[in-house]
């Protein structure tokens, strides 16, 4: 009975790639219940507002936190203007030739590019060449290396998505390309722009290797109070904590962790929403 | 006609700054590639081209000093194999549940849960694999030790399996939908459609996305650095402590390493090679992905 | 014994190496409704588009003859395409309004152009003209998008209004309405030419025959026929044109 056996190969198939698609979300299950069971012990309102320490009962999150606000801040004041406008030059102004071409593989390329070596790359020019030393700014500017093709591949499907008979409506009554571009597309696009950018956004607050290559510090005790100051940042207090052997340590970055998810999600959730509520074009 | 001569200059200006910013994006590649080309070729002058690359001992920070890089490549090795031998079935399994099976509706709910696999930062993944992938692999192998290659590969398996699913549902839901009409029409059952139409036809692309989750396991940094140890051997035990190229650049710049010392020269010359490994892996990958685009 | 407004003489136009309108010549007189037609891919649509040179952004294109407005080269080295698209509006197949207010709607164009105007008068003549002021007085600051098709087309019809244009071009304005919305815009059509030079293709016979007063009717790119409209539907010259009026063929 050939029949027979091709039924069972694909029942047992079907299964598979069921058992597997919810093997994928039992797995965050267990990875979210996981920090959450080893973290909440540790939350309270001093591991906010107090800052590291030795011992881990008293130690906090204060200085990364406000480190992570610095650099992200800054990073997003650097990149998204520039990513953007990238984007907004590759998918309106372009010409199109095998060079344009060429450049967007290599932004594809740098999209994919180990985080570290952005790290190496930050260090050797904005640490050491631009004698920014381990501060804010040369955090800031080295995220914005790494977020720059993330956020401009995400904005270009931004722009793309803005039908071409917009553009044309514009020309008909007599603008000029930028009047089309700047008045007319990047505001349809704007929703889309908005998501992508705080998606990206949001993937520069998790990052910690380039961070701990330039040097951000693990023990931080004081507040940042301008971009010349030196930093930590959430992740590399994670890191720190995580490598220590002391368990009551892991316990705290699983603390850490679950206040650097609450981040991400709260993010990822306002980026979600500005999709849903005001992309305007359903034709 | 002031007015239009000065819209159609603010016009030519506004052009000229965007095309200021895309070639940043030019600058940025081509710095990386000075500045890892300048420091290797320093770090050449001091160590011998082929010692670095055929070298089995990787000591640079201890006397007698020895900078053979397999030691480095075998880690990345084994969390490369072992993350992808995960991610690629299971991944392709869920492509095709996603393309063939699940309801519209289950689509929904389920690609924003793997979308938030994805954005988990690495240095949770680390965290996760000390402190939960590796008590259980110690209850099964007792002599796992506490920093193993195989928690790492787990959880870079994880990491990357996501990306396997969404650019392979891509691509197989780019396919014609006649293609598969045809296979079912004459009495194929979904296994076979899946098995003998559809992964055929989407090759080019499933193999795009192998390649650049590949690359991204490689470049994988914070995980390994966490969970796979920093001991440089040559070794296929996953239960092993190792070190790969990216946690040995992190444990050179944990430490106070003299700028301009050869143990500071590693650094760059791991990364050159890192880069060129995923580099010309990024670039096969979209090239594949490009290619099929334009048919 | 109007005057012409457009004028080709030997137009073609090339997309690569492809001829996609043979070297066509007519006059288009001002103040009437010509009427464009004939099947589909037959260079109708192309040749509307080269008035206010819309083609500028089909990237291998050439076009080569004479081509005219009020007697100025439409494709002269001096012309800017973004002035003669003051004078020459259009109207697009499918309802493009900007995603925007009705009001932003129709002031946009005049403003980016440097008009002055008091604005408010503006947007209540061009929505009268283009008889949608009564259903939409009350809501100028909504979403253009929340009207239906046939509104927005009347809107897009308004927003070419507020710029007072010489040349209307309408590109198959009707083709993605219900009857009911075709119906408004025809009488719209009869409305308009009191005041604008109107250019209209369509694929609907009847429709060109309803509304316009001279017709042209184009077949692979050639220029088969163009007169008065009456005569073109009734006695038609060219056994092509009969055929095709008549449902041979198109």
């Amino acid at each position: 009975m050939a029949f027979d056996k091709r039924k069972i190969f694909n029942t047992a198939f079907f299964w598979g790639c069921r058992i597997s698609t919810w093997g994928a979300i039992l797995i965050l299950g267990i990875l979210i219940y996981h920090i959450v069971k080893q973290g909440y012990p540790w939350i309270s309102e001093n591991f906010i507002t107090n800052f590291p320490s030795r011992f881990p009962h008293k130690a906090g999150l204060k200085s990364a936190l406000a480190g992570s606000l610095w650099v992200i801040s800054f990073t997003a004041l650097i990149v998204v203007p520039l990513g953007v406008s990238t984007s907004i030059f590759l998918e309106e102004y372009a010409p199109r030739k095998r060079y344009m071409r060429w450049i967007q593989i290599n932004i594809s390329n740098l999209a994919g590019m180990p985080s570290i070596i952005y790290g190496l790359l930050g260090l050797a020019i904005f640490v050491r060449f631009f004698n920014l030393d381990r501060s804010i700014w040369a955090g800031a500017l080295t995220l914005s290396l790494l977020v720059l093709p993330v956020i401009v591949i995400a904005s270009q499907g931004a722009i793309r998505s803005v039908p071409q008979s917009i553009r044309d409506a514009g020309y008909a009554l007599g603008a000029r390309k930028w009047q089309v571009v700047f008045q007319q597309v990047i505001p349809a696009a704007m929703p889309g722009i908005m998501t992508g950018v705080i998606l990206s956004t949001s993937r520069a607050i998790g990052e910690t290797a380039p961070l701990i290559i330039i040097g951000a510090l693990s023990y931080v005790a004081y507040l940042p109070e301008g971009p010349m100051d030196s930093f930590t940042v959430l992740p590399v207090q994670i890191y720190n904590w995580a490598s220590r052997p002391q368990e009551s340590f892991h316990g705290l970055a699983a603390a850490g962790i679950m206040v650097l998810l609450t981040i991400l999600f709260i993010m990822n959730f306002i980026a979600v929403y500005i999709r849903q509520k005001f992309t305007k074009f359903k034709y | 006609m002031i007015a239009m001569a000065k819209s159609k200059a603010l016009g030519t200006g506004i052009k000229l700054y965007l095309m200021a910013c895309v070639s940043l994006t030019v600058v940025v590649s081509g710095s990386v590639i000075v500045l890892l080309g300048k420091e290797s070729i320093e770090f050449f002058s001091q160590v011998p081209f082929f010692d670095f690359l055929f070298g089995s001992r990787w000591e640079p920070l201890l006397e007698p000093k020895s900078f053979g890089v397999l030691p480095l490549l075998s880690g990345t090795f084994l969390i490369v194999v072992g993350s992808i031998s995960i991610a690629l079935p299971f991944g392709l399994l869920i492509a095709i549940y996603l393309s063939e099976f699940a309801s519209h509706r289950f689509r929904s709910i389920i690609k924003p849960a793997l979308e938030i696999l994805a954005g988990i930062p690495t240095v949770v993944y680390g965290y996760f694999a000390l402190t939960f992938v590796t008590p259980i692999l110690k209850s099964i192998w007792p002599e796992t030790e506490v920093f193993n290659a195989a928690s790492a590969f787990i959880v870079v398996g994880i990491m990357i399996l996501p990306m396997v699913t969404s650019l392979s549902d891509d691509a197989f839901r780019a396919l014609p939908s006649s293609l598969k009409e045809g296979a079912y029409a004459l009495g194929a059952t979904p296994l076979e459609v899946s098995i003998q139409v559809i992964l055929p036809a989407a090759s080019l692309r499933v193999w795009a996305a192998v390649i650049l989750a590949i690359s991204r396991a490689v470049g994988e940094t914070m995980a390994v650095s966490i969970a796979a140890g920093a001991n440089p051997k040559l070794t296929l035990n996953p239960l092993e402590s190792i070190q790969t190229m990216t946690a040995y650049i992190v444990q050179v710049s944990m430490g106070d390493t003299p700028q301009g010392g050869v143990e500071y020269l590693t650094c760059f010359a791991v990364a050159g090679l890192l880069f060129v490994l995923t580099w010309s892996m990024n670039a096969l990958g979209s090239h594949f992905i490009f290619a099929k685009g334009k048919n | 014994m109007s005057e012409n407004i457009i004028e080709a003489k030997d137009l073609r136009i090339f997309y690569g190496m492809n001829e996609a309108v043979k070297g066509v010549s007519f006059k288009i007189k001002k103040g009437e409704v010509t009427a464009v037609i004939g099947p589909s891919g037959c260079g109708k649509s192309t040749v509307l588009r080269s008035f206010n040179r819309m083609n500028d952004f089909i990237s291998n294109i050439k076009i080569t003859g004479g081509l005219s407005f009020e007697g100025d080269e439409i494709y002269g080295p001096k012309m800017d395409p973004a002035v003669i698209r003051r004078d020459i509006g259009m109207v697009f197949q499918r309802p493009n309004p900007f995603p925007k207010s009705i009001y932003k709607n129709i002031v946009w164009g005049p403003k980016i152009n440097g008009y002055k105007h008091n604005w408010d008068e503006l947007v209540e003549k061009a929505l009268r003209r283009a008889a949608l002021w009564d259903e939409v007085k009350d809501r100028l600051h909504d979403s253009a998008l929340d009207l239906s098709g046939g509104q927005q087309q009347r809107l897009c019809i308004a927003r070419t209004i507020a710029m007072s244009p010489k040349v209307i071009l309408m590109d198959e304005p009707c083709s993605a309405l219900d009857p009911k919305a075709t119906a408004r815009i025809e009488d719209l059509i009869g409305e308009l030419k009191k005041r604008y030079t109107i250019v209209t293709v369509t694929h609907n016979m009847q429709q060109a025959a309803r509304i316009s007063d001279e017709t042209a009717f184009f077949y692979e790119g050639e220029l088969i026929e163009f007169g008065n409209t009456n005569e073109l539907f009734t006695n038609p010259k060219e056994k092509r044109t009969e055929d095709y009026i008549t449902g041979r063929f198109g």
